[in-house]
């Protein structure tokens, strides 16, 4: 199980989801996609595809303007 | 119905053809389907170097307010058509031309940026692809 880092710090809509649903896309079943970004929306919209994906949301933490999303497949 | 989103281009404005294509993005990340159906003046985006050449719906200000636009979207680091583009094919998206609209414009498939274009078709070809889709928009 392979762990995938995605780091879109400074994009803005829609790119986190559209690279979220990239990752998730070349990501073999069991592996684990880390996220960190800044656009605040995407906070909430990534978890929100990832329900809709029947994603595993793993983690989900705010550190200063930074958020780290972890997804496993 | 299935999950999937249906929109009509027919503007050819910038920040119109901006909102399709980021609804549509959007709907496929968050794993729905997407066609975008290009018609009209939006048709002529299709055309090789088209995509981002068309005017502001409002205050376009013969390009001068679309040169303020496309700045502060560079700053605010909003992605480029080109880039909304290739992931919307990534992710599975489907292109699909307006026959008639390209006779109306006297275009040839080779006056078309071919590689995009999954499909060219009328009518019908839209309704087949919105029939089954619980989103539709025309922009």
């Amino acid at each position: 199980m392979a762990e995938i880092k995605v780091d879109v710090r400074g994009q803005t809509c829609p790119v986190p989801l559209v690279e979220m649903r990239k990752a998730l896309r070349k990501a073999e079943q069991g592996d684990v996609i880390e996220m960190i970004g800044t656009h605040p929306a995407s906070k909430k919209e990534i978890p929100m595809a990832a329900n809709a994906l029947s994603v595993k949301i793993i983690s989900d933490e705010q550190i200063g303007n930074e958020w780290k999303i972890r997804l496993q497949k | 119905m299935s999950e999937k989103t249906t929109i009509i281009v027919h503007s050819g404005d910038l920040d119109k053809i901006y909102s399709a294509l980021i609804v549509a993005n959007g709907s496929l990340a968050m794993g729905m389907e997407a066609s975008l159906y290009f018609t009209f003046w939006g048709l002529l985006r299709l055309k090789k170097g088209g995509l981002d050449q068309g005017p502001l719906s409002k205050m376009h200000m013969l390009g001068l307010g679309k040169l303020m636009i496309k700045n502060r979207m560079k700053k605010a680091n909003v992605a480029s058509l080109d880039k909304l583009i290739a992931d919307f094919r990534e992710l599975g998206g489907k292109i699909i031309a307006c026959e008639m609209t390209m006779e109306i414009m006297g275009l040839k498939r080779a006056d078309l940026n071919e590689g995009i274009i999954d499909d060219y078709g009328a009518v019908g070809t839209y309704i087949q692809e919105a029939r089954d889709s619980s989103i539709t928009l025309f922009i």
